[in-house]
């Protein structure tokens, strides 16, 4: 049966945009991997590549069309042993939607790829057959990474060991959570700035080469922002007690010096402790909820970021939870930290107070659920008891993935932390 | 020259460059290639082919030596060493006319003369003096090395020789030094030993063919000195002292001890330096670290524009490396998909001497060094039928396994025609196989290819043969 080329969605938030050309015309064969057309947005130029093989039956829509609406058919493609007869009577198999459809409605046929040669990621196979190593292969089973999450960069986009190497390292997602997950996200991978096309006013510039960090940060953050549906639930703390509490706590002895933070580790720590249903991930179809808390913890570091873990921080006392982060850090600053030591995690905590940052909200690090944005502790009037006070005042923004953590239990989770962080002495019990 | 006009430009026509000029071709680009000397460059004029042809008539030599136990009686075998040379140089002369032939029938503009980038995407030419420029969206320098030289130790064309003179030797010396034992310093003694030199090597390392796996270093310096090489290690040559007739060697070991040797010639083969003077890199932002340009994964120099490939850039210093670095850069030039930069642990590295060497990917010593957990499988020459058959029982073949992952980390081989046997293992390794396909694939019997099934079998416990 002929198959219906349509418009692609070259961004999550495309809706439409102009056909620019067409590099085939009605009667050539093409092959998977063939540039068919040039897509324009507001952003950039994209190449629309053939998915599958046969010959252009029909061009639906022609060059240099402003407007195109997503998922417009605008090509039908014979399949081998077809001929132009096989276009009659073939209904194209979507009512043509109109510009303001929703994007994501269904998986486009033809992929957008970036005008650029370099091996960037291109996402690999959105069904069927994963092309990848047995090396990569063995990595990925040996590790519990199911193969299909991961964006191959080989011959053809073929997943190799690199690849997969480096999903580990960037804190990939493990075992069965990528199931489901790994469509979207591979369909979403040639996102906002594809690589090797100049952005809009290309003044005087220096270029500056990523580094994988940045490539990894760039990827994950990206895939977070467009796949997880973020809401945030801001609070306000009064720190005073806690800060009372920290200065006699580090009057008793030299051998540790608790920061603001680590109370903040723990209290996140306690917080999950009470509500397991926010300590958990989402997994495609199903949910996985964790028995241990392991915080991690972002530590800015030259070129980027990083966040180590602190594990079972629910069974940490805040001197060794002080202890450790201190270590942590340290070793993250020199590039010394070991994988294990900044993988896995299922909760972040992203401090911006040292900054005088009042408040701020923070991307997802998936494939965890929430995260925490933590801003400066400050002198802010309050009402207290009908009159106006002063009090030190700390906000905190956390980030859910709604799939996992419904409002509600994000709140509830706030509510947990906030007692904790005012009440430091219940974090003690 | 009509056309001054080009999408790129080569300058030095060795595998590196030549390669680079066909490529281009035939993904559209006009492309020309600027050569002062011989077309193919070192490789098929002064280095890889011209010893191979050498190395040959060794070859054949050492058989007929062995005739009688296979069972032919020659008498008065001898070596003429003017046809011996004289072969090599037809050779070279055959492969660099079929480059020239190669260029032509691609389309790809021949300039002679000495290339120099001139600035701003052009590029001035030197042919003795004729003077002329042509223009280039993208330059690539392919330049390549020559022979390093150690002061006071100079090739004089006489009594010192470097690659250059030791491939046309207009004598047999009856004592050889060989100073250095890397790839290129062996083949000559292999050669001349074979030939009926006295064969002395003298290696600052502790061991010969420092880059290969210790294991293997050590086989080969045992069959060496069963040939009757002498063999110094952890020694320098500090002086040659030439007299009328011959030239004396100073040597110094390890804890300081000196000794003297005299010998009728010596061949310096101490390591390469890159051709980079003269090629108008002043004042570019192009990098040079120890006589090699600094590029990136794709080749690409500081100088937007301006690559760089071959021996000109860094190791290793192989013919196959320059042309594949030579593809991977043009199609990058040229917009191509899915180009992927060269992984270095793939490229095998080869040792024609006898018996032959060749690895591909970290030595064990290297894997442990990174921090590996190693499984590692041998197998000897000795159980294989075929080699057993032809009489070649001599080598093993060493695999060395990530035992975590069953990544193949490297292979090592010593033994007749083990340069034909790599690439099995160069494919395994580009296709990132594990143990488990390299189990499953059948290898044909009797071939001494079998080796390289039993010696992963080995590193698993599973090996049949031993
Ligand atoms: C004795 C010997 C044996 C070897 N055996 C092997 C082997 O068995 N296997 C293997 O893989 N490698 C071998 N090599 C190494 C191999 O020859 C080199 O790695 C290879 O030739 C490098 O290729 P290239 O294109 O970078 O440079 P080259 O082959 O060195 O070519 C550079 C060319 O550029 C020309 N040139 C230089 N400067 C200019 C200029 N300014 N303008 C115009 N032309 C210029 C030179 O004349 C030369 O023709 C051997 C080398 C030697 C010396």
């Amino acid at each position: 049966m002929p198959i219906t080329i349509t418009m692609p969605a070259l961004s999550p938030t495309m809706t439409e945009g102009k056909l620019a050309n067409w590099q085939v015309k009605e009667g050539d064969t093409v092959s998977s991997g063939d540039v068919l057309a040039e897509i324009e947005t507001d952003k950039a130029t994209m190449e629309v590549e053939a998915v599958d093989e046969g010959t252009i039956g029909k061009i639906l829509i022609a060059g240099d069309t402003d407007n195109v609406a997503v998922n417009t058919p605008i090509a039908i493609l014979l399949e081998e042993g077809e001929d132009a007869s096989a276009l009659e009577g073939y209904a194209v198999d979507a009512a043509l939607p109109v510009a303001s459809a929703a994007p994501e409605a269904t998986p486009v046929a033809a992929t957008p790829a970036v005008t650029s040669s370099s091996p960037a990621a291109t996402p690999t196979q959105t069904s069927g057959r994963v092309f990848a190593s047995p090396l990569a292969r063995r990595i990925a089973s040996n590790s519990g990474v199911d193969i299909a999450g991961v964006s191959g960069t080989g011959p053809r986009g073929r997943i190799v060991k690199a690849d997969v190497e480096g999903f580990i390292a960037s804190g990939g997602v493990s075992a069965a959570s990528t199931a489901a997950q790994a469509p979207v996200a591979a369909a979403a991978a040639p996102v906002a700035l594809p690589v090797g096309t100049t952005p809009p006013h290309a003044g005087d510039h220096t270029e500056i080469p990523l580094n994988g960090m940045r490539k990894t940060i760039a990827k994950r953050l990206t895939e977070s922002k467009t796949t997880i549906p973020h809401f945030y639930l801001t609070v306000e703390c009064e720190l005073d007690n806690l800060l009372e509490m920290r200065k006699t706590l580090n009057a008793k002895s030299d051998e540790y010096k608790i920061s603001v933070n680590d109370f903040i580790i723990r209290a996140s720590a306690l917080a999950l402790k009470k509500l397991p249903a926010a300590n958990a991930i989402w997994g495609g179809d199903k949910i996985l909820q964790y028995k241990d808390i392991d915080i991690s913890v972002a530590v800015a570091i030259d070129g980027g970021l990083i966040t180590p873990v602190v594990k079972a921080a629910d069974q940490k006392g805040l001197a060794s939870i002080s202890g450790e982060m201190k270590e942590l850090a340290s070793k993250a600053r020199e590039g010394k930290l070991m994988p294990e030591e900044y993988q896995g995690g299922c909760f972040s905590i992203s401090n911006l107070g040292m900054f005088g940052i009042k408040e701020f909200s923070a991307v997802i690090n998936p494939p965890q659920s929430a995260i925490l944005a933590v801003g400066a502790g400050a002198p802010r009037p309050v009402i207290k008891d009908g009159a106006l006070a002063i009090a030190t005042v700390m906000s905190v923004t956390l980030s859910c993935d709604h799939r996992v953590i419904d409002g509600s239990v994000g709140a509830e989770l706030l509510q947990y932390f906030k007692g904790y962080i005012e009440e430091p002495l219940t974090m003690m019990l | 020259m009509s056309d001054t006009n080009f999408d790129l430009v080569v300058i030095g026509s060795g595998p590196g460059g030549y390669v680079a000029a066909i490529r281009a071709a035939q993904l559209g680009l006009k492309s020309a290639v600027i050569e002062r000397e011989h077309l193919g460059g070192i490789c098929l004029n002064w280095g890889c082919i011209p010893t191979k042809a050498l190395l040959r008539t060794a070859d054949i030599y050492r058989n007929i030596q062995h005739a009688a136990g296979y069972g032919i009686k020659v008498e008065g075998a001898t070596v003429d060493l003017e046809a011996t040379v004289k072969r090599s140089r037809q050779v070279a002369a055959q492969l660099s006319g079929g480059v020239s032939g190669l260029l032509k029938k691609n389309k790809v503009t021949v300039i002679n003369g000495h290339g120099k980038l001139a600035g701003s995407g052009k590029v001035e030419i030197d042919d003795n003096g004729k003077k002329s420029t042509v223009s280039a969206k993208h330059i690539i320098l392919a330049t390549g090395a020559r022979a390093r030289n150690l002061p006071g130790m100079e090739p004089d064309g006489k009594f010192i020789w470097s690659y250059r003179e030791a491939l046309v030797p207009d004598t047999m010396p009856k004592r050889l030094l060989v100073v250095g034992s890397g790839a290129i310093g062996i083949e000559f003694a292999s050669f001349f030993n074979a030939l009926g030199s006295e064969v002395t090597v003298v290696e600052v390392m502790d061991r010969v063919l420092p880059v290969e796996d210790a294991d293997i270093s050590a086989m080969a310096e045992k069959s060496f000195k069963k040939q009757g090489m002498k063999i110094m290690k952890g020694t320098t040559v500090t002086e040659l002292k030439k007299s009328a007739n011959d030239v004396t060697a100073t040597f110094k070991d390890k804890k300081g001890k000196t000794s003297n040797g005299t010998f009728d010639r010596v061949i310096m083969a101490v390591g390469i330096v890159g051709n980079v003077e003269n090629i108008g890199l002043e004042g570019k932002k192009i990098k040079v670290d120890r006589t090699h340009i600094e590029v990136d994964e794709f080749s690409r120099t500081g100088e937007a524009g301006v690559y760089a490939i071959g021996d000109l850039t860094g190791p290793p210093w192989l013919a196959h490396k320059a042309s594949h670095e030579a593809v991977i850069c043009v199609e990058k030039i040229a917009g191509q998909k899915d180009v992927h930069p060269l992984v270095v642990q793939n490229i095998p590295g080869c040792t024609y001497c006898h018996p032959q060497v060749a690895s591909v990917g970290l030595t064990e010593e290297a894997a442990k060094a990174a921090g590996r957990d190693i499984k590692v499988g041998k197998f000897p020459f000795i159980g294989n039928g075929k080699a057993i058959a032809l009489g070649e029982t001599e080598g093993m073949i060493k695999t060395i396994f990530d035992s975590k992952t069953g990544e193949l980390i490297g292979a090592h081989m010593i033994g007749a025609e083990v340069t034909e046997l790599i690439q099995g293992y160069g494919i395994a390794k580009t296709l990132e196989t594990t143990e488990l396909e390299l189990m499953h694939s059948v290898f044909p019997h009797p071939t001494l290819s079998e080796m390289m099934h039993e010696s992963v079998l080995d590193a698993y416990g599973r090996v049949i043969h031993m």
